[in-house]
């Protein structure tokens, strides 16, 4: 597991794809994890994010968000982990209702947290990256 | 002299900003945005206030046209539009454009639509606001670039 004291260190060897459809929160997450050293891309829904693993890239971590055209979070999630993802999924939303933030954690989520993204919240979640 | 126009501009973007968050306009998550700005993107957080602007207008656009339909009855697709606000919202720190929604989501949720008419229009009128007070950061923010960009040289050459 990441140790936070040299969390910068170990960032840099980190890979990271942000799923959103929002073009500001894909400017904000992206930006988070550059300043971190954290080489990413992005997938504007859940289809886009299953597609690129398709094509055979992985990632270390999932920026996902729950609520998406075409394919939400949840069901991106379920069908990653289906397809034996194992990479560390992080939901982030903004969303107000407890149910729909339980399936999305029972979907596989590895941590959740509340939007906006900010650099302490990355931060605890960098720390359940698993780099082996 | 220059030096204290620089100085003075400084102040300025301090004093509208203290204004902003003391109306609770603003919260902390502008601040968050303006730490992330460095010299690889300088201009970060007006590029993603002006998609936020862009993003805006199109769902107040759309929230308008829902509710101007005599024939109106979709309270879902509202209700993702307004999602939609509260997370660009909250992402850039827009505090009390989120709390509009916030309410207005919750009119929509009961079917409300005189509620959801009265908030559209403080959300219109507070986007407004929010849209002026932004600009007015942005070009104090340029001015105080560009002054302090014409005092090095001269720093320089002496």
């Amino acid at each position: 597991m990441l140790n936070s004291t040299n969390a910068n260190e170990a960032a840099a060897k980190i890979t990271a794809l942000v799923v959103d459809d929002s073009r500001i929160n894909q400017s904000i997450h992206r930006k988070l994890l550059e300043n971190l050293g954290i080489e990413n891309q992005v997938a504007g829904n859940g289809k886009e994010a299953v597609d690129v693993h398709c094509s055979g890239k992985q990632f270390d971590l999932i920026l996902m968000d729950m609520d998406m055209p075409i394919m939400n979070g949840i069901e991106a999630t379920r069908t990653l982990r289906a397809m034996g993802i194992r990479s560390t999924i992080a939901g982030v939303s903004s969303h107000a209702h407890n149910e729909n933030i339980q399936e999305f954690v029972n979907a596989g989520l590895d941590d959740y947290q509340e939007k906006p993204l900010t650099i302490s919240k990355l931060i605890s979640i960098l720390q359940k990256v698993n780099i082996n | 002299m220059l030096g204290l126009g620089v100085d003075r501009l400084r102040a300025d973007m301090n004093r509208l900003l203290a204004m902003l968050f003391h109306q609770g306009v603003l919260d902390e998550q502008f601040l968050q945005l303006q730490q992330l700005q460095d010299e690889s993107s300088p201009n970060f957080v007006s590029e993603v206030v002006n998609i936020y602007f862009q993003e805006s207008e199109k769902l107040l656009r759309n929230l308008r046209a829902l509710l101007m339909d005599r024939e109106f009855s979709d309270y879902k697709k509202m209700g993702i539009h307004l999602n939609q606000f509260i997370g660009s919202s909250s992402s850039i720190g827009a505090k009390r454009l989120r709390n509009v929604c916030v309410a207005f989501r919750a009119a929509s949720e009961q079917h409300n639509r005189a509620g959801c008419l009265r908030a559209l229009e403080l959300l219109e009128h507070d986007y407004c606001y929010l849209k002026n007070k932004l600009h007015e950061l942005f070009q104090i923010e340029q001015q105080r670039v560009l002054a302090a960009g014409v005092r090095y040289p001269i720093q320089q050459i002496n």
